[in-house]
């Protein structure tokens, strides 16, 4: 369970998130807001890449501020732009990067990599350049890379964002399919069918917190 | 599969492969490559040159690497080659020159030969079983390792990134202006690598 306890955030002097209290227990939740919203920070903090000045997160009983290692090997990130996320020159070497650092025998870091670029459709790439993939390939090769090393939950912000409406729906297809916890940051309100709960970040604060259609109807209220 | 800057630069590097060469240990061809380095820095006849030749071709047929992607290593080289070969051939003879250059390209071709049939992967393990002693005093294999493994990454990357600066700048009629080129292209630089460094803490690196 994701739980955070009066967080605030401010950079410098700007303050990006203000008073945040909500526990995260749904398989799928949604995050969405207005650019400049806090809604980025806001799952920065889900794995500790950005520690909240004042307040609590913790995850799985684990604080973010104090238990970095534990919290992250639970919570795996896929970021916007997947260049930035791809280390290793090649597909299926990018992949073990984070096995390897698990401290895995070799056999299960190559067992783990051929299981999830086959369940991915990476499979015929294994030894192809990651930097000459398409778009859509490159999330998915990211998002590969991160649940092969078995996260519990996955946090995802704008995965979507830099896609075609082709590569949208096959990684869109790909988080439905995933038997984690997913949070999912997305200015895309029609990937939200299907969740749990969509919370609303407006000006640094939790504007709505409800289901798909209310939380999405409270956002085009604000916006108006 | 994109065709981009990074396939431009012939930077496809790993050709997947089953042959003796693929199948030998990193660390046993990079020592191979040194010591043919050694034997070949010894060269001073030009039939000599000519059976390191032969035998550098024969390796590369053994690779299984064709040709055209041995020759795209290689062709950089080429381009200062030639007046190589002239000023050995003005100052020291066509003998003289035609070994320096002999020497050079070879070496190149074998070099190229050990990186096209490495995993980059197999070449850092390598390098972290060298480093291992140095942990002792502080120095991090593992950190090394991924520096370099982050350098063969980042050219492709730091390529793409010009050209999309370059065609920015060209699209404003700024073309004859540097300030328009270097500005965007440091800023540009330095955000991808603090995004680098936040995918590597999420990633674990940190841990």
């Amino acid at each position: 369970m994701i739980r955070l306890r009066g967080v605030s955030h401010r950079y410098a002097t700007r303050d990006v998130l203000c008073g945040i209290d909500v526990d995260l227990t749904e398989r799928r939740v949604g995050v969405i807001g207005a650019n400049g919203s806090g809604k980025s920070t806001f799952a920065r903090l889900l794995n500790g890449l950005v520690i909240p000045s004042e307040g609590v997160v913790e995850v799985g009983g684990f604080n973010t501020r104090t238990d970095g290692r534990e919290v992250r090997r639970q919570v795996g990130f896929v970021f916007t732009d997947p260049d930035a996320q791809i280390v290793m020159p090649t597909v299926a070497e990018d992949v073990a990067f984070g096995l390897r650092r698990l401290g895995l025998s070799r056999v299960e870091v190559a067992r783990r990599v051929e299981d999830a670029l086959r369940r991915y459709g990476l499979a015929e790439y294994a030894d192809h350049p990651a930097h000459l993939l398409s778009g859509g390939e490159k999330q998915l090769l990211a998002i590969a890379g991160v649940l092969a090393t078995e996260p519990s939950i996955l946090v995802c912000d704008e995965p979507t964002t830099l896609l075609d409406l082709r590569n949208a729906a096959m990684v869109t297809g790909l988080l439905a399919e995933l038997p984690q916890q997913v949070v999912l940051v997305t200015h895309h309100l029609d990937l939200l069918a299907g969740f749990e709960r969509v919370l609303v970040i407006h000006e640094g604060r939790l504007a709505a917190d409800a289901d798909p259609a209310g939380a999405v109807a409270a956002y085009r209220k604000l916006l108006a | 599969m994109n065709s981009s800057v990074g396939q431009s630069l012939g930077l496809g590097l790993y050709q997947p492969g089953g042959s003796f060469l693929h199948r030998a240990p990193a660390g046993a061809k990079l020592a191979g490559l040194a010591v043919a380095a050694v034997v070949m820095l010894r060269i001073s006849a030009v039939p000599a040159v000519g059976i390191a030749a032969a035998v550098t071709m024969v390796v590369t047929a053994a690779a299984g690497i064709p040709w055209r992607v041995v020759l795209r290593q290689v062709r950089p080289v080429l381009w200062f080659a030639g007046p190589l070969l002239a000023f050995q051939w003005v100052t020291a003879g066509w003998e003289r020159g035609t070994i320096v250059v002999g020497q050079l390209i070879l070496l190149v071709t074998l070099a190229a030969l050990v990186t096209l049939t490495t995993r980059v992967s197999a070449m850092l393990d390598s390098f972290e079983s060298v480093l291992r002693p140095f942990a002792r005093i502080g120095v991090s294999p593992t950190r090394v390792a991924l520096v370099l493994a982050l350098t063969v990454r980042c050219v492709p990357m730091v390529a793409q990134t010009y050209a999309e600066t370059r065609e920015a700048q060209r699209a404003r009629g700024l073309e004859r202006s540097p300030t328009a080129l270097v500005v965007p292209l440091v800023i540009r630089l330095l955000k991808k690598a603090d995004a680098v460094g936040e995918a590597l803490t999420a990633r674990g690196l940190d841990d």
